[in-house]
């Protein structure tokens, strides 16, 4: 049957066939623009290397030690929770799979939130420079491609690769869940899920740039990458530090004048909200915790009493964390433009 | 090509008009103007820091010129540089490649950045590997090549795209004399059976001279002299216009009025022998210099006055003399 069907196509395309097969070509050409040729060649390349290779290690090796604590955690807590009341609720229980831990190791936003930058430097820190002191970069710019063609399809096929770690740790965290407490999640759960993959994804995407950037402005690639090290560890461990101690220092000298200090605390978080650390963090957990109902740590008395004791609702979490979101994306596109910049200006000579 | 050359209405494959680069207060690049015809083979000629390779990014539209313009195949290549690049291939000097992929996989990458299909990518960089003689090595790793194959394969990364105009800086480099000799029969091949139009940047003279058409000297930006290397050995020498140099057992008055008497001859008298040489040759040598090729009459008066004619060579300044003696000039001829 399918042989004759066969048969009858090609009869019917013979006449054309000349045509038709240019067409195919010319539309095989089109697929394959020398970006999208780029852009495969990273990926592949990213894939075959040792590091990638290392690094979904460690991450996985994290992944299955977050899992296995949460388990713990809840089955103690469910247990609890069900003789008093006030242990583990079962409400939102599957989103707990990544956000509670028994103490031994942390939970798997923590994981997740302390190793995404680990990725995206390690995939971004030789990108540019490398070639360059491979040579490959000026034989590629004498080729027919876009100069900017180059940095993009470093970017995307790092955020590709980014894209897939994500998402699969997420689902492979999410099945193990799944399979081992035996408790399925709502759609809103697995929603929520899905968006702080997403969000996860954006900024490992930041992490990825900066560390382009680094590649970009550095010709040697242990600099670059001691770079973006710096600036990981920076934010991660020193930026809180030092916010706080500009805190201490700017504290109103009357603790009586409430103005005062809403005001410099207000200027104290938008300085914590300059890092892309802490934004993940709001934004993780507000998404994975329902119960954060706010992202202000000032409310008004009335606000807190009359404030009705439940979960908010997906949508609502989204509108609560979507200020932060498109601030990441922010940071993203202005470290971006920053590499774009530099790169296009920078000239173009064989090893040098 | 001498058809080529002298047809001016015949658009250049390469035109610089007043081309400078300046870097800050360095002047890469002094006003240089030059016409390369199509089919030609022309070498740039000059030492390391004179501005060759900025030259050849210019004309790529890698870096843009601080003034004047660069047109190659007619195509402005500041304005329009993938229009240029499409047409023109070209080599870096200390080319480089993906070294943990094949050569094949690294002429198809290229082949596929020039927009052909993957089906032909394939077909033509198994062609061209073949004529470069690395077909053995199609499916070896590019890591473990030697610099001689590299420049090889350099070579047919450059081809894969069938460029009109192929510019390679500093092709020899770092490869042994026998590869630098297969390389160059490679690169005249092309140009001779195929119309190509190569441009090569070199700083070695005689591996340059075997093969061009034509030669520009190249110091400190600015180009110093341009023309096919018989001319420029007569411009420079400005007297006779050939010489020759014999290699006689004996030499005294006799044989000395015997080759002046030859018609055309200039003068006639004894040289140093070649300080490399070791002195253990038994004749003297004798330098001849005439208006016209006198070399066959030459040799026929010696052995006429009855001497042993060892050697007998016609000398042509090669680009080192050329080259030793523009620098005495010291770039300001």
């Amino acid at each position: 049957m399918s042989e004759w069907i066969g048969k009858i196509g090609q009869a019917a395309r013979r006449p054309f066939t000349g045509r038709a097969s240019e067409s195919e070509r010319d539309r095989t050409e089109r697929v394959l623009s020398p970006f999208w040729v780029m852009v495969q060649k990273e990926f592949g390349d990213h894939i075959r290397s040792w590091r990638f290779i290392i690094l979904l290690a460690i991450v996985t090796l994290a992944c299955i030690g977050s899992i296995y604590t949460a388990i713990t955690a809840l089955k103690s807590g469910v247990q609890t929770g069900g003789d008093n009341g006030d242990g583990i609720s079962t409400e939102f229980l599957f989103l707990q799979m990544f956000t509670v831990s028994d103490g031994t190791l942390p939970n798997f936003l923590t994981f997740i939130s302390f190793l995404a930058p680990l990725i995206g430097i390690a995939i971004g820190f030789d990108a540019v420079n490398s070639e360059r002191n491979k040579g490959t970069l000026s034989r590629i710019m004498s080729q027919p491609v876009y100069r900017d063609d180059f940095l993009n399809a470093k970017f995307v096929a790092g955020l590709l690769l980014i894209a897939v770690v994500i998402f699969s740790l997420g689902f492979l965290v999410m099945g193990m869940g799944l399979f081992t407490i035996g408790y399925p999640p709502t759609p809103e759960e697995f929603g929520r899920v899905l968006v702080t993959l997403v969000i996860t994804t954006v900024y490992v995407g930041l992490w990825l740039n900066l560390s382009l950037l680094f590649s970009v402005r550095f010709k040697q690639a242990a600099t670059s990458a001691l770079c973006g090290i710096a600036l990981w560890i920076f934010f991660l461990v020193f930026y809180s530090m030092i916010v706080n101690l500009i805190g201490q220092a700017t504290a109103p000298a009357d603790p009586n004048d409430a103005a005062a200090i809403l005001r410099q605390q207000d200027w104290l978080q938008l300085l914590s909200r300059l890092s892309p650390a802490y934004l993940f963090q709001e934004a993780s957990s507000t998404l994975l915790l329902p119960d954060v109902r706010t992202l202000n740590p000032f409310i008004t008395q009335d606000q807190a009493y009359l404030a009705i004791n439940a979960p908010l609702p997906f949508g609502q979490s989204l509108l609560l964390v979507w200020p932060q979101v498109v601030a990441l994306v922010a940071e993203t596109a202005l470290s971006f433009a920053a590499s774009y910049v530099l790169f296009m200006r920078q000239e173009i000579r064989s090893r040098s | 090509m001498a058809l080529a050359a002298t047809n001016p209405e015949q658009q250049p494959a390469i035109e610089l008009k007043q081309l400078t680069k300046k870097y800050g207060d360095f002047t890469a690049v002094d006003f240089l103007s030059l016409r390369i015809e199509p089919g030609e083979i022309f070498g740039l000629l000059g030492p390391n820091g004179a501005g060759k390779t900025t030259t050849i990014l210019m004309m790529l539209g890698l870096t843009e010129p601080t003034s004047g313009s660069a047109t190659v195949c007619g195509i402005d290549a500041t304005r329009h540089p993938m229009q240029v690049k499409r047409r023109v291939g070209y080599m870096p000097d200390d080319v480089g490649f993906y070294e943990d992929r094949t050569a094949l996989d690294n002429l198809i990458y290229t082949a596929r950045l020039n927009r052909i299909p993957a089906a032909e990518a394939r077909e033509r960089a198994l062609t061209l590997l073949d004529r470069v003689g690395l077909a053995a090595a199609a499916e070896q790793r590019v890591g473990t090549f030697s610099r001689g194959m590299r420049q090889r394969l350099g070579l047919a990364d450059v081809l894969i795209k069938q460029p009109e105009v192929i510019i390679l800086d500093e092709p020899t480099l770092g490869i042994d004399p026998e590869g630098v000799r297969e390389l160059l029969v490679l690169i005249r091949d092309l140009s001779r059976n195929e119309g190509l139009t190569v441009l090569l940047s070199s700083h070695h003279l005689h591996q340059v001279q075997q093969i061009c058409d034509r030669v520009g000297l190249f110091v400190r930006g600015k180009l110093i002299a341009v023309g096919d290397i018989d001319t420029l050995s007569r411009e420079l020498d400005q007297g006779p216009a050939y010489a020759v140099e014999l290699d006689l057992s004996r030499w005294d008055d006799d044989v000395a009025r015997r080759l002046t008497a030859v018609e055309g001859v200039l003068s006639a008298e004894t040289i140093e022998g070649d300080a490399l040489a070791s002195g253990k040759e038994s004749w003297i040598t004798v330098r001849v210099t005439g208006s016209s090729d006198v070399t066959p009459a030459l040799a026929q008066a010696a052995v006429e006055a009855g001497v042993r004619l060892h050697g007998l060579r016609p000398v042509r300044y090669g680009l080192d003399d050329i080259y030793h003696r523009y620098f005495e000039g010291g770039g300001n001829p």
